[in-house]
């Protein structure tokens, strides 16, 4: 059963499904609790915008999509915070353009581009060692603001409280954005644009249901993600069903076990 | 040090706008250490702007702001204790509530907490007589408990200033009186200065030392008794229905 797992192309792939696990598991509660869950999904059609011009350009992708998207999510931050338009509405008006943006890049691309798709749905069986690279330097990037994290979590907590305690919020806000950005760009090749977000929603949402602590809410976060990876490409190798769907069905089983067991009295 | 300024808040010429609206226009006034201040005055007065520009919150159009004698982009903030509104609370945030009380002495949430934390956020706690809710999640407290969290929390820094944003709504008239008592009991055993917002004109003139009667501009500032006249009240609260007669009956019954 486990002899799979033997194969290099399964290794990369849990390997950067784990990476993308602890990553999700750290920055989805803090999109969760600021109520900026759709803020994935957005960024996520963002960097498709930013993957279809990376693909006319030609190369690769990624290094197309990557400024691509943190530019947008430096937008929908700026939008957010300096004008009187909400921060949904913000994610959903750079959403559209940006995914307009993509359809015409592709467009305008005359051969047929197969790889678009691999973005819409991912392929996390299609890890490449560039993959992998790429999502150690955002774990090592996110290990370097481990400091920020407490400050972080008191701006969720109580934005005034910690603006009050000279917190740098709306620098914070940025960052934050920007890393997130970073995440959805570096986890849409895994599991899609279609799914990315549910990485940073559902583990988050799912461990809220049992945490009394924001800390045991990113633990609990961030084990969601490794179980349902680590189960998730073993059904789908079983089943041959797709890898992305598989892990985040379980990641949604593992919501819907939570709210029932610990729902409100 | 000679951080020992004489007031612990002096604002001259203050005037804040939101975009077109004046908020708070051309306020002056210095307010004693160790004073017990309530701000008082209608809904749009601009009483949270007031204090949101002592708390560095909103930047003043002009006028200059000291608090404990430093200008507020020098200021440590830790020398003042903030309790909002705890109606504010997110309460779908995961918290204890000794992680609250430890975010007011590290200015930043905790993640672990240490033990030198642990046993200056219980002893804050205690002083509010909620040593054993220090364990519980802050998501199902009552409002007389989570004021007492937060009073805690303000307390854990030893502040030189306190500032209450309408701490007694949404509490019964025990808890609001044991709030006083525990306000008053830091401010004897610290000199700290209050400054409250409130609506009640009863708690203004029973607890505070001083009184801000305020409504835009500054209508009346000094002791209860010369603050809280007919001639403020109906001042600040004149384009109020009734305000006249309420004024009146109030002025009457403490002068009687």
């Amino acid at each position: 059963m486990f002899e799979a797992w033997h194969l290099p192309f399964m290794q990369r792939a849990l390997l950067a499904g784990l990476i993308m696990a602890l990553l999700s598991g750290y920055y989805g509660p803090f999109m969760v609790q600021r109520g900026l869950s759709f803020l994935g999904s957005g960024l996520a059609h963002a960097a498709f915008g930013g993957v279809a011009l990376g693909l006319l350009l030609g190369g690769e992708p990624l290094w197309v999509a990557v400024p691509f998207t943190a530019a947008v999510a430096l937008g929908i931050t700026w939008v957010r915070e300096r004008t009187r338009i909400s921060g949904d509405t913000a994610v959903g008006i750079f959403f559209a353009v940006s995914m307009a943006l993509g359809i015409v890049f592709l467009s305008l691309k005359r051969e047929y581009t197969a790889e678009a798709f691999t973005y819409l749905f991912g392929s996390i069986l299609a890890v490449t060692a560039t993959d992998i690279w790429v999502s150690l330097g955002l774990l090592l990037l996110t290990l370097l603001t481990l400091p920020l994290w407490g400050r972080w979590a008191y701006a969720t907590f109580d934005r005034e409280l910690a603006q009050a305690d000279r917190v740098p919020v709306l620098f914070d806000d940025y960052l934050l954005a920007f890393l997130v950005a970073l995440v959805v760009v570096v986890a849409m090749k895994l599991v899609g644009l279609l799914l990315v977000a549910a990485f940073l929603v559902i583990p988050a949402a799912a461990a809220r249901q049992w945490s009394r602590t924001f800390a045991g809410m990113m633990v609990g976060a961030v084990l969601v993600g490794v179980f349902s990876v680590v189960f998730g490409l073993q059904i789908s190798l079983q089943f041959d069903i797709p890898s992305g769907a598989t892990i985040v069905l379980l990641q949604a089983l593992v919501f819907t076990a939570a709210a029932l067991i610990w729902r409100r009295a | 040090m000679s951080r020992k300024a004489e007031y612990a808040v002096e604002i001259e010429h203050l005037t804040v706008r939101y975009g077109d609206h004046v908020a708070l226009e051309d306020i002056s006034l210095q307010i004693p250490r160790g004073a017990f201040v309530a701000i008082v005055g209608p809904n749009g007065a601009g009483k949270s702007t007031l204090i949101k520009t002592i708390l560095g919150l909103v930047r003043p159009a002009s006028g200059k702001v000291l608090v404990l004698g430093e200008p507020l982009e020098r200021l440590d903030p830790l020398r003042v204790g903030y309790v909002p509104q705890f109606k504010t609370l997110d309460r779908s945030f995961p918290a204890l509530a000794e992680e609250l009380v430890v975010s007011g002495l590290r200015r930043a949430w905790p993640g672990r907490i240490t033990r030198g934390e642990r046993e200056k956020a219980l002893a804050a706690l205690e002083r509010v007589g909620a040593a054993h809710l220090a364990g519980r999640s802050v998501s199902r407290f009552s409002g007389g408990e989570l004021q007492r969290i937060y009073l805690a929390r303000a307390f854990v820094r030893q502040p030189e200033l306190v500032v209450l944003d309408e701490p007694a709504t949404g509490i019964d008239v025990l808890g609001e009186a044991d709030m006083y008592r525990l306000l008053e009991g830091y401010q004897k055993q610290s000199g700290a200065t209050l400054l409250m917002i409130t609506h009640d004109w009863e708690a203004a003139y029973h607890h505070a030392s001083h009184v801000i009667v305020l409504n835009r501009r500054l209508i009346g500032f000094g002791p209860p008794e010369r603050a809280l006249s007919e001639r403020c009240l109906r001042e600040a609260f004149g384009h109020v229905g009734h305000a006249h007669t309420v004024a009146l009956e109030f002025v009457r019954s403490k002068h009687v």
